[in-house]
């Protein structure tokens, strides 16, 4: 709501005088007016709460047009793209589930209670997809806040964990990926994560993966994985019924398998980006195309047409104005 | 075994049965097999996901060739370049070659094989893959640098492995 000055729409005089003491003229634009009365600009007009002119809402609903033709087309190329995300989720569903069922299987338990903690994310440069972004930031910043005495460290995929998060907790993260999210993950993209996360040296005791898991165009959820290393595979007490093992084995194995298990995270935050994004950019223009005022700026236009033809007479004025606070209600002007 | 068994007087089907636990033990395919949940895919393509109707695997691994059969020893495996073959239930053999990854057998005889890359062995053209050899020995030849070196005996390893599995 943002006051604007009566202009060109109320030459009635009793109206005028009707709204220059209404009472909800809000306080505070009675109170402008007052001092700026007292100031070197004497105002031409008293302010009252906004009432736009039919001239403004023309304007607005141009722009709402312009809005709903950008929301159209950006839900038209997350529908390409998520339809291609899904496809390639297909095959890396069974990809992932293999690559975990391992950890699974062994049972390895991992003890929060140890010093060292390594947070990987996955999420997304752009924004306007839902809450999958801010889901991730508000579980690091709570990580954070409920395991103050632990050293924590962040692997964050996507701008947009670094975006709202690096001033305020620079000090935790590791290694940022921008970059991601534009074009379809591939598994080299993975191996080159997991590579970077074995060779930085960070010896963890807990790892933990977060992404959101797709589960239908309107669905997604926030889910953890485990990240294990290397030692804490190799000291489980269940591996010992797997046969024929050696240390080499082991650490080519769990290098693989971490690649993997983060490609198949890496499909699902794709295809949950894209549908998400698809979502909402199809609410938004389906919102753009309801919005009450169009309408009603409809039947203003034909009282127009009847004050014209006509003499205004009260009749017309009133339903003029109940039209008017008709369309500042619908734009919240 | 299983009609020895029944031939067993009453007052010994309890040896009987710890005779035909052992049985099922000992000989795994003969005493029906357990099934195995087979799972095998790579990042572009999914070829099993928990199938229950394959009876062997051949696989090639850095441990040297195993092959899986329902209720094998869990074991972890690196996968080498080779041809990985799979029997299935109804005597069909699907050949497949692949080029590195993991296997895992693990105790409930769920098994899973995840390669980087992997294909049907009938959609490769012999043709291509002969060149392709040629081309990594001359990549070899070239190879300045240990990592270009490193490189090239990957691809040259890989391409002989295709070239043979097609022979």
């Amino acid at each position: 709501m943002h006051p604007c000055c009566g202009d060109g729409l109320f030459h009635v005089p009793e109206i005028e005088a009707l709204l220059a003491h209404a009472s909800w003229v809000r306080d505070e634009h009675r109170s402008a007016a007052m001092l700026s009365r007292t100031a070197l600009f004497v105002p031409t007009c008293t302010q009252v709460r906004g009432m736009a002119t039919l001239k403004e809402i023309r304007n607005r609903l141009k722009s709402v047009k312009n809005v709903q033709k950008i929301t159209q087309s950006m839900k038209m190329v997350s529908a390409a793209k998520y339809a291609r995300a899904e496809r390639e989720l297909k095959p890396s569903r069974p990809y992932g589930t293999g690559a975990a069922a391992f950890y699974d299987k062994v049972d390895i338990e991992q003890d929060r209670e140890k010093p060292r903690h390594l947070l990987v994310t996955i999420g997304s440069d752009r924004g306007l997809c839902g809450a999958m972004n801010s889901n991730i930031n508000k579980l690091l910043k709570n990580y954070v806040k409920d395991n103050a005495d632990k050293e924590i460290k962040f692997v964050t995929l996507g701008d947009k964990a670094r975006q709202a998060l690096y001033k305020t907790h620079s000090e935790y993260f590791m290694m940022t990926y921008s970059n991601f999210g534009r074009q379809p993950a591939t598994f080299s993209d993975a191996a080159e994560v997991a590579e970077a996360v074995i060779n930085s040296g960070y010896e963890f005791d807990v790892g933990e993966i977060y992404f959101n898991e797709f589960k239908s165009v309107v669905s997604y959820n926030l889910r953890p994985l485990p990240l294990h290393s290397l030692e804490s595979v190799s000291e489980a007490d269940s591996l010992a019924v797997y046969d024929s093992l050696d240390a080499e084995v082991i650490r080519s194995y769990q290098e693989y398998q971490l690649a993997s298990v983060l490609y198949a995270c890496m499909k699902e935050t794709n295809c949950s980006e894209h549908s998400a994004r698809m979502t909402a950019m199809d609410s938004a223009t389906k919102n753009a195309g309801m919005i009450p005022g169009v309408n009603a700026i409809k039947s203003l236009q034909s009282v127009q047409v009847m004050e014209n033809q006509s003499t205004r007479n009260h009749c017309s004025i009133v339903l003029y104005f109940s039209v008017i606070i008709q369309l500042n209600n619908a734009f919240e002007l | 075994m299983a009609s020895l068994v029944s031939r067993v007087p009453r007052l010994l089907q309890a040896v009987g049965r710890t005779l035909a636990v052992q049985a099922t033990r000992s000989y795994a395919d003969a005493a029906g097999p357990v099934g195995m949940s087979f799972t095998f895919g790579s990042p572009a393509a999914a070829f099993y996901n928990a199938a229950t109707n394959v009876r062997q695997v051949d696989v090639p691994t850095f441990s040297g060739d195993i092959g899986i059969l329902p209720s094998h020893v869990p074991t972890l495996a690196v996968l080498k370049p080779g041809k990985l073959t799979v029997y299935e239930d109804d005597a069909t053999v699907n050949q497949f070659v692949v080029s590195s990854g993991s296997v895992t057998v693990n105790e409930d005889s769920s098994v899973q094989i995840l390669a980087e890359e992997a294909c049907r062995l009938e959609d490769i053209d012999p043709q291509l893959a002969r060149s392709g050899l040629e081309k990594a020995q001359q990549q070899l030849s070239a190879a300045g640098t240990d990592a270009e070196r490193t490189e090239a005996q990957v691809a040259l390893e890989f391409h002989e492995q295709v070239v043979k599995a097609l022979e």
